[in-house]
């Protein structure tokens, strides 16, 4: 009992640690600091963990170097995350990859000069899985669904980390018309936001709650509508991540009507206009403000849909499940909606914006966990006896 | 001697002039952000404005390249000035806002604040690069290898820190000084000359003008936009 409790709370830290680093990225791309360390997985040459605090704290190093830094303890608690939720069965298999990834690193080494900046990173993180592998410590495995989402978020916390590398030494690459700071940035930016709802999830698996969902078997015709809400919850995270990643946050700087009109005109002679209305010399083009219309239609279309989710959600009795997710999900919907006006009214204020990505990052993950108890509805309504999910923890190790 | 003297004089020529803005030009605003951050704001005792339009006497509007566009005889090639332009960060801000070079010309890269500076370079024809200057003082040269207009230099440490860089494929260009005037200097023979101005705000016009004996003047507008 005491293992799995613990288990929890460690998951719980881990999702919130994730929290905190899309933040920072969040930050990061908001004060347009990305690069503001040019080498990875050093830091101006020095280790990452070797930094002078002097340089560290010099304008935009402070939130690119403290994103990297905090990326690593991520990481470095994501694999003792799977090492203790995959339990001891998982050694042979970490220690399997760990190796691997300090040969590869040594070979890229040896291969390439230029990649070296990988191959340290591969060192780096095989050499933290395979201690992990190491750990003498015995440990039963958590439930299968829990290893495969401890598992998953393995994997990806390493693709994560790598991508944001090569955000960083492919800058300027061109991929298909744009550099490779964009296409880099943006997957980083929506591999992130996946990561943190992977990991959320991992603990809600770990937590007893499913069990819970599954003996309130109430019959829910919702599952579907609050499925299609997460998915437009997603495609808004990222309509806003390719804004933020074009730089184009501000692409209409006026609400609620876009540069006076319901439909902006895109015309050449129109998008100077609007351009001298800016302060820089940066351009605007018709697709920034085309996505940009996009998001602030999307925004309305998630607001209703959660709006009649919170709806089908209020038929179940107080402290039920679906009611509570119901609720959490509308009020977190209502928050990142004044977020976006404020956005925009605050001329993307930095920190106004990345709180707009915090939230909206809250929000997938609410309509993950809402989909998930929906569908566990559905499933058991039809179902006689409360085993279609299995926690894998006793009722009495049930975190409630 | 002398008819090297004159061979030489023939080919001396230079076209001077005004580049003018017309239209109601946005105030400046100041550049907050200076402010805020504690190593660059501790370097001023005045705000830092934006340098979008910067105007002087009788409209003059300075920060603005002037070259040859077209007129100069097919196929010949010159050599990049010796000269090392110098763009210099001090007190978190790109000085000059505007260097033009030649394709081959050294320019001069240099950090001359007690802290560190990343030089970002958008180069979208030229070879982008980022490199950091953590050192007073630190001067790293760089040359441009083809011809390419408005490449952006930003420094990420500093965000609202830019400066651009024209690179031309002759050595006939100048830039605008801060009442708008320019001089574009250099072994230009007599003939006609389509020259251009390319403002980053207001974009570029063109003028026609013909070099006699050596000299010839050209006075541009540039809208506001």
């Amino acid at each position: 009992m005491e293992r799995s409790v613990w288990l929890f709370r460690f998951a719980c830290l881990v999702a919130l640690a994730t929290l905190g680093l899309v933040c920072i990225g969040g930050l990061v791309t908001s004060k347009g600091v990305g690069m503001a360390v040019p080498d990875w997985p050093t830091s101006f040459g020095y280790s990452m963990f070797a930094l002078p605090i002097s340089m560290w704290m010099t304008g935009g190093v402070f939130h690119e170097h403290t994103h990297r830094v905090w990326a690593s303890g991520v990481g470095l608690l994501v694999v003792l995350l799977t090492r203790w939720t995959a339990g001891s069965p998982s050694r042979k298999l970490l220690a399997r990859v760990g190796l691997a990834e300090i040969v590869v690193g040594l070979i890229l080494m040896r291969v390439n000069p230029l990649w070296k900046g990988e191959a340290h990173f591969l060192l780096g993180i095989g050499g933290v899985v395979l201690a992990a592998a190491c750990l003498p410590w015995k440990t039963a495995p958590a439930c299968p669904r829990s290893v495969r989402l401890a598992w998953a978020a393995f994997w990806l916390v390493q693709i994560q980390g790598s991508l944001g590398g090569l955000r960083v030494v492919l800058d300027s690459w061109v991929i298909g018309g744009t550099t490779g700071g964009v296409v880099f940035g943006m997957i980083h930016g929506c591999l992130g936001q996946v990561f943190f709802v992977l990991v959320t999830c991992l603990a809600v698996s770990l937590s007893g709650w499913t069990l819970r969902w599954t003996r309130q078997a109430a019959g829910v015709p919702a599952a579907t509508g609050v499925f299609l809400g997460t998915a437009l919850v997603f495609g808004q995270l990222l309509l806003g991540l390719w804004m933020r990643h074009q730089h184009a946050g501000l692409a209409i700087p006026d609400l609620p009507l876009a540069y006076g009109q319901w439909w902006p005109r895109t015309d050449p002679d129109s998008l100077l206009r609007y351009a001298s209305r800016r302060e820089g010399v940066d351009v605007i083009t018709a697709l920034q403000i085309r996505m940009h219309l996009f998001h602030r239609i999307n925004a309305v279309l998630v607001l209703g849909v959660i709006l009649q989710a919170f709806r089908w959600s209020r038929i179940h009795p107080s402290g039920h499940a679906l009611r509570t997710l119901g609720t959490a999900w509308l009020h977190l919907v209502i928050v990142q909606f004044g977020l976006g006006l404020f956005t925009v009214l605050t001329d993307r204020a930095a920190d106004i914006a990345t709180a707009h990505v915090a939230v909206g990052s809250l929000t997938l993950a609410v309509g993950c966990w809402f989909s998930w108890a929906a569908r566990t509805h559905r499933g058991s309504a039809v179902a006689t006896a409360p085993s279609v999910l299995d926690s894998g923890l006793p009722e009495t190790a049930a975190v409630r | 001697m002398v008819a090297a003297f004159a061979a030489s004089s023939a080919f001396a020529g230079e076209i001077t002039g005004k580049i003018k803005v017309t239209g109601e030009v946005p105030p400046a605003r100041e550049i907050t952000p200076i402010k805020g951050d504690k190593l660059c704001g501790a370097l001023h005792t005045k705000p830092v404005m934006t340098r979008t339009y910067v105007v002087g006497a009788d409209h003059g509007l300075a920060n603005v390249a002037v070259y040859i566009k077209a007129g100069l005889p097919a196929g010949k090639t010159y050599t990049a000035p010796a000269t090392k332009p110098l763009i210099d960060q001090v007190g978190c801000v790109y000085e000059p806002l505007v260097t033009v070079a030649m394709v081959g010309q050294t320019v001069d890269i240099k950090n001359s604040d007690a802290f560190m500076h990343n030089v970002n370079c958008q180069a979208k024809v030229n070879k982008a690069f980022n490199f950091a200057q953590t050192t007073q003082g630190q001067v790293n040269p760089r040359v441009f290898d083809k011809a390419e207009l408005a490449i952006k230099l930003i420094c990420n440490v500093h965000p609202w820190m830019s400066g651009y860089v024209h690179v031309f494929d002759h050595p006939f260009f100048a830039v605008s000084d801060k009442d708008g005037n320019f001089t574009i200097k250099g072994d230009l023979p007599d003939g006609k000359y389509t020259v251009e101005a390319n403002h980053l705000k207001s974009g570029t016009v063109t003028g026609e003008v013909e070099v006699k004996g050596g000299k010839a003047t050209l006075n541009l507008e540039l809208a506001v936009k």
